[in-house]
């Protein structure tokens, strides 16, 4: 067993762009863990996704050493947490697997309301947290009101705080000393029957699911026999091994207090959970580690092929991605406009954009999205509750008696001049005020209880916009709550177009149905007649718009017999053709599926 | 591959005096007489390089077309007909025309025009409004193109075209009633029709761009007549000019009975012709192809003995039956459903069974037991229309 004295377990807490990942970084670059000139910026971000948009989506890990002015050469984990609230969860248990924590904050920007909820997190999870002050080089930075605002609104000590530049490396040196000197060492038994926590897994084509864990008790090493103790998944351990810069390093076992990945055959990442705890299938510990939870999607949408040949790759192209993400879920939906695609469940907003995204990129889909709704639940007249996760399926309004939709804690972090504009933001998407604190004069926290279905369109964008970008947001799930909800239907040319049918609440519906036909009637173009556009709730039409007939497209005067360049016009016009879905005798664009999310745009 | 007999010829001229403010056409304003030279010279050398390819055609139609031939010396029109005829067999009742503008002194011209065997003359004249022509950017007034009429009968042409133009902006109902009310006046043999495009890269693109876009929209067309007026024109025009005993045979064109084009009439039956001049296109044993645009080029290529051609390919099965149907629905009598399956040996349903009853369906086509032709909305918007028929 490794001296435990040696060993620091920390991962690394900040909001978008403070700065995270160039710490992490340096911190690898500075313990030796690669070379400066093999690195691509940002290690731990693997995904295109990832770099592209400075996110982290899967956790990462790596493993370095780094010898500190006291003589000693220490051995740092670091765990790189997912910095989104979409993926909360997974948060929370990367930070159960560390024992420290590194709070970065921008000395430009301050405290954000994702950072606070993350460190109130790690603190939750007993973590020691040790602050950092980054982008002091540059001209705009306050360091000193930065390491107040840490006092003030984190109430943490902030007068040891590294003040750093991560992009120069300035000070970096003092976060070493500081990982070495103020957070602890893992404690552990290694007599004790095996207890690890799972805090991440990745599916490889040829290990099967590399799954990443944290030993608490206990050793696992090739060919125990573990045992998952929440989803009961028996295996024989392949490999044992710790996390190089960018690659696994196979190891002999592993001991408490080491964060490493362990390789047993296994085909799919459901049966390795994030916070499941794994323990010998013969020699189990008494009970598993608290905390864990199976993730349930919270949005879902339709996603269908563009071009309906595709659906089976569109099948093939999902579980593939399944493999590697346990919280995504899809099953198979038929729409009458779309025909057949998948209603797809995410975390989140970004998780939906992410699998999206990846689909285009890795798997080349090209794709039809229909608005994402949240989970419904509709309280039948004859007793039955169903959740509703696809507006289509709601049942006849007779049937209902009332209907409940999920609410979330909204916290918003925002300058004190824009809280006026914040506040009648969240009124406006129905936002029940809960509190507001003063973190300090010009800052305020704010919490809402507000419909997650009204956070999920468009208010992170309108939240930015009415702020000038300076409101951060954060939320958690809260339970359901009563409301007056009614479903839009959106008839073209008198015909229902399932796809575009959304739920909505009864106050907003009339404006919202509205401005949808605005939409639609700029996104469809016009064809040989005329075609009405209208919203309607339970069949009796609340909006409607007209898209003109065309009267008059005529070929050019065809010069010279150059009839080339004429086809080549008839060409271009079947081409805009092509990229429509045809709903009865009209062809709507496929982008037009998607306006119902961008309504608030103009 | 049924063997091509006949052949047409489409020689281009591509120097103006002034570039109208609609004009995409390749042409060139400001050129040295030295300029011009070299190119007709590099023109004749065309005519004679392709000679032997069409040897054993019989030459039935020649359009001498611009730019403005008009505008260059009538002698050189002169010395390309006599290039033609000495190199090609030329159909004793071959329609051979030449494309003239008015303001432009052409006395002379006529005649020697007439002596080199042009026996059809085409008039740009666009509109009788001297306003409306000032806003196309035209060097004529309605006087000027009347002397040049005048000309033309009196150098003995009886074969005369007259090109006018709908969706000017500022026209009105009432203005081109009056154009149309002029031009009958002169009973020519033909009369050509067009709407105005907007096409890019023109003055009007930049001037009218944005309103014509707005159009295209539904919305407001600004300076624009707005499609409503556009369709009214063109029912304007077709009655008009049917009541004044002219027939409309093709989307845009109208004549007094037996004096049709023949020569564009060739473009949409799929007859073979060859084009010579820079950026001229070909059909010719079922390969399209079309000639460089860049003058220098061209005449360096030709002087090489080296073909001109940028762009060549060969019609497929597939490109012929999309252009019989797309250009054959141009003419007002429209498509026979028998020469469509002489041609492809498969009768037209199978082929597009679908377009025609879904067009039929919304009125844009009329088929008939013989024929299948576009109806009055199918013309409209033959745009939309003839796009179904590619496949």
């Amino acid at each position: 067993m490794e001296d435990l004295s040696l060993i620091r377990n920390f991962c690394i807490i900040a909001h978008i762009d403070h700065g995270k990942s160039t710490l992490a970084d340096r911190i690898i670059e500075m313990t030796g863990a690669l070379e400066s000139r093999e690195m691509h910026s940002q290690v731990l971000d693997n995904m295109d996704i990832e770099q592209e948009r400075g996110i982290t989506i899967k956790s990462q890990s790596v493993k370095c050493s780094y010898k500190a002015k006291d003589g000693k050469t220490y051995t740092f984990n670091l765990i790189d947490t997912p910095g989104h609230v979409d993926f909360n969860y997974e948060v929370s248990r990367s930070l159960a697997a560390c024992d420290g924590a590194i709070l970065v904050v921008d000395a430009t920007q301050g405290v954000e309301a994702q950072t606070v909820a993350n460190v109130y997190l790690a603190i939750d999870h007993d973590l020691e947290v040790l602050p950092v002050i980054n982008k002091v080089d540059l001209g705009s930075a306050m360091p000193d009101e930065t390491a107040k605002e840490i006092e003030d609104v984190i109430g943490i000590d902030a007068s040891m705080a590294p003040r750093v530049s991560a992009k120069t490396g300035l000070n970096v040196e003092d976060v070493l000393e500081g990982i070495v000197n103020y957070l602890p060492a893992p404690t552990g038994d290694d007599k004790a029957p095996l207890k690890a926590l799972i805090f991440d897994s990745v599916y490889d084509p040829y290990r099967g699911v590399i799954v990443f864990i944290r030993v608490m008790d206990g050793c696992v090493k090739p060919g125990s026999k573990i045992l998952m103790m929440a989803t009961g998944t028996r295996a024989e351990v392949v490999e044992t091994g710790y996390f190089g810069a960018g690659k696994f390093i196979p190891c002999d076992e592993l001991t408490p207090g080491m964060v490493g990945y362990v390789t047993a055959s296994l085909k799919n990442v459901k049966d390795t959970r994030v916070g499941d705890t794994v323990t010998l299938a013969d020699n189990p510990c008494d009970e598993a580690l608290p905390g864990y939870k199976k993730v349930n999607p919270m949005v879902y949408c339709g996603i269908y092929p563009a071009d309906s040949g595709r659906y089976t790759d569109l099948r093939e192209a999902l579980e593939k991605l399944q493999l590697n993400d346990a919280a995504l879920m899809f099953e198979a939906e038929t729409s009458i406009a779309l025909g057949f695609g998948f209603r797809c469940g995410f975390l989140g907003l970004l998780h939906l954009e992410v699998i999206q995204e990846r689909l285009d990129r890795e798997y080349d889909m090209d794709l039809v999205t229909t608005a994402p709704s949240v989970i419904y639940r509709i309280y039948k007249t004859n007793g039955e509750m169903i959740e509703l996760t696809n507006p289509s399926n709601m049942p006849d309004p007779s049937e209902i008696d009332y209907m409940e939709e999920p609410v979330v804690d909204a916290q918003i972090m925002v300058n004190s001049d824009y809280i006026g504009a914040i506040m009648d933001l969240c009124q406006e998407r129905r936002g029940e005020y809960v509190s507001m604190e003063y973190l300090e004069q010009t800052r305020a926290l704010i919490r809402y209880t507000m419909p997650l279905n009204e956070i999920i369109y468009d208010f992170f964008d309108a939240l930015k916009s009415r702020s000038r970008g300076y409101a951060s947001l954060d939320y958690e799930a809260k339970g359901y709550q009563r409301a007056n909800l009614v479903k839009l239907d959106i008839m073209v040319n008198k015909e229902e177009v399932d796809a575009l049918s959304f739920i909505v609440h009864a106050d907003t519906a009339y404006d919202r149905g509205r401005r949808m036909c605005e939409k639609l009637k700029k996104e469809i173009p016009r064809h040989l007649f005329e075609i009405p556009i209208q919203a309607a709730i339970g069949g009796k039409v609340i909006a409607r718009e007209t898209v003109k007939a065309v009267r008059k497209d005529v070929l050019a005067k065809c010069y010279g017999g150059d009839i080339s360049r004429k086809k080549k016009l008839l060409e271009k016009q079947k081409e805009g053709k092509k990229k429509m879905r045809q709903i009865g005798s009209v062809e709507i664009p496929q982008e037009a599926f998607l306006s119902v999310l961008k309504l608030d745009e103009e | 591959m049924i063997l091509e007999r006949e052949l047409e010829l489409y020689i281009h001229i591509p120097f103006c005096r002034k570039k109208c403010l609609y004009c995409d056409f390749l042409s060139f304003t400001g050129c040295h007489e030295d300029d011009i030279h070299d190119y007709v010279r590099a023109l004749q050398g065309e005519i004679r390089q392709k000679a032997p390819e069409a040897s054993g055609r019989k030459i039935t139609s020649i359009f001498i077309g611009g730019g403005t031939p008009g505008s260059i010396n009538p002698d050189y029109i002169g010395d390309i007909m006599d290039t033609i005829r000495y190199f090609y067999d030329v159909d004793e009742n071959a329609e051979i025309t030449v494309e003239v503008n008015p303001g432009i002194f052409m006395k002379e011209g006529f005649r020697i025009y007439k002596a080199s065997g042009i026996n059809r003359v085409s008039v740009g004249l666009q509109s009788a409004d001297d306003s409306e022509l000032h806003t196309l950017g035209r060097i004529h007034d309605y006087s000027g193109f009347l002397r040049t009429y005048e000309s033309a009968l009196k150098a003995g042409y009886d074969n005369i075209n007259i090109d006018i133009m709908t969706a000017i902006p500022g026209q009105t109902l009432q203005s081109l009633e009056k154009t149309l009310s002029q031009v009958t006046k002169l009973r020519p043999a033909h009369i050509s029709a067009y709407s105005l495009m907007i096409e890019e890269g023109t003055p009007f693109y930049e001037k009218y761009g944005e309103d014509d876009r707005r159009r295209k929209e539904g919305l407001e067309s600004g300076h624009l007549p707005s499609e409503e007026t556009v369709c009214a024109m063109d029912v304007l025009t077709n009655e008009y000019l049917g009541a004044h005993g002219y027939n409309r045979y093709e989307i845009s064109n109208y004549t007094k009975k037996g004096k049709e084009c023949r020569h564009n009439i060739g473009y949409w039956t799929g007859k073979d012709y060859l084009g010579f001049g820079i950026g001229s296109a070909s059909l010719f044993n079922g390969i399209r192809s079309t000639n460089t645009k860049d003058m220098a080029k061209y005449i360096k290529l030709i002087s090489k003995a080296e073909d001109p051609a940028e762009e060549s390919f060969e019609l497929s099965r597939k490109d012929r039956m999309e252009e019989f149907m797309f250009l054959g629905l141009r003419m007002i009598e429209g498509v026979s459903r028998r020469d469509f399956e002489g041609r492809f040996n498969a009768p037209i349903e199978a082929i597009y069974g679908d377009v025609i009853n879904r067009l039929a369906a919304s009125g844009m086509i009329l088929p008939s037991s013989g024929m299948i032709r576009l109806t009055e909305d199918g013309i409209n918007l033959s745009n939309i229309v003839l796009a179904e028929f590619l496949l």
